[in-house]
């Protein structure tokens, strides 16, 4: 075990894991920060995405030991930046969800696309949204929505 | 006996002149040998799955020693480094992440299309093809040989490959066929020797 000082959504959290720990299993078990879903554990879905320094990142793959000082954003926190914002607007107006479970890493992974590219082509946004899989196949309405959260904020700015 | 000495002289000079050129010339021959004997070496490595996995031609790295397409619908990106919300560090850390078997090094990325070691078709190019590419300076990122071999000796991600963790299944990843050392002083030779190519396609 150790003991590891994690910034999250803006503050401090001291955990006390085994280095070994995925970011996702500290992040639900220890924090109890529950909307960052396990998908399939293997980076493979998605569902774990969170940001580290604004990458989106997927936490089931990445021990907590690797994350150093960098700054983690989860899906509880990702609103209180305006693109954030945006897009869970976006995600409300176009009533993306079915199930919802894979939602969180889409909204995730979609935030950190606006951010690099606030003007995607369709093409940016298959390949960016690319590694978030949904299994109730809401992929028609993600991109409405992400075409309308890119919308806003070009409004907004 | 004024002639004989300036024809003995003369004969004298020449002998030492061809001698010169075949001194010269020898060693020119057996460096260029040993240099592409030290290429294949070099070659080996480059081709193997740690190295060529991530010097594709195409749109996506690859895995495995199989040389699979990487999951999870990664893709090359415009710089090589993934997409926005699909980055190669979204998952490849800076160093390899044992517990979870997923590889990392510094600045995890794809080599540029420019130095493409396979075709299309995710075949490895021949060793002459490889071979150019390496040594052209426009593709190659302005690398001349001594640069060539810094970059084989030091670089994190070249570094990487006899370094290169744990698979998922907690099995240590297949190694280049040659050791780190070896790569380094094959190299050298063949920079020495003036980075001589195979002929060929």
């Amino acid at each position: 075990m150790a003991k590891y000082r994690l910034t999250v959504n803006g503050s401090e959290k001291t955990v006390d894991v085994d280095p070994s720990t995925p970011l996702l299993w500290v992040l639900r078990e220890e924090l109890k920060m529950t909307g960052t879903k396990y998908g399939c554990g293997i980076s493979a879905c998605g569902a774990c995405t969170v940001h580290v320094d604004g990458v989106a990142t997927r936490s089931c793959v990445v021990p907590v030991s690797l994350i150093g000082k960098r700054e983690i954003v989860t899906i509880e926190g990702v609103a209180s930046d305006p693109v954030g914002r945006a897009v869970q607007d976006a995600w409300v107006e176009k009533d993306v969800v079915q199930c919802g479970y894979c939602q969180s890493g889409q909204v995730m992974s979609a935030v950190a696309l606006l951010k690099g590219t606030p003007n995607p082509t369709e093409k940016e946004v298959d390949e960016s949204m690319g590694g978030n899989l949904c299994r109730c196949a809401t992929y028609v309405r993600i991109r409405e929505a992400i075409a309308s959260a890119s919308r806003q904020i070009k409004g907004a700015a | 006996m004024y002639a004989s000495i300036r024809l003995l002289t003369t004969v004298l000079v020449l002998a030492l002149f061809a001698l010169s050129i075949s001194l010269a010339a020898k060693p020119d021959r057996v460096n260029t040998a040993a240099g592409l004997a030290a290429w294949d070496q070099v070659y080996a490595v480059l081709v193997s799955p740690r190295c060529i996995n991530c010097h594709t031609a195409t749109n996506y790295p690859q895995q495995g020693d199989d040389r699979h397409r990487h999951f999870a619908n990664v893709v090359r990106g415009p710089e090589g480094f993934g997409v926005p919300g699909l980055n190669c560090i979204g998952c490849h850390q800076e160093s390899n992440a044992d517990s979870t078997g997923v590889p990392g090094g510094p600045n995890w990325h794809l080599a540029p299309l420019s130095m493409q070691w396979q075709d299309v078709n995710d075949r490895p190019m021949s060793s002459a093809a490889v071979c150019r590419a390496v040594t052209d300076r426009s593709k190659n990122e302005d690398m001349d040989g001594p640069a060539l071999l810094k970059h084989h000796a030091e670089a994190d991600l070249v570094l990487w490959a006899w370094k290169p963790g744990l698979r998922p299944d907690g099995t240590m990843r297949t190694l280049p066929p040659i050791s780190h050392q070896e790569f380094v002083a094959a190299t050298r030779t063949w920079v020495e020797a003036g980075t001589p190519c195979p002929k060929g396609r």
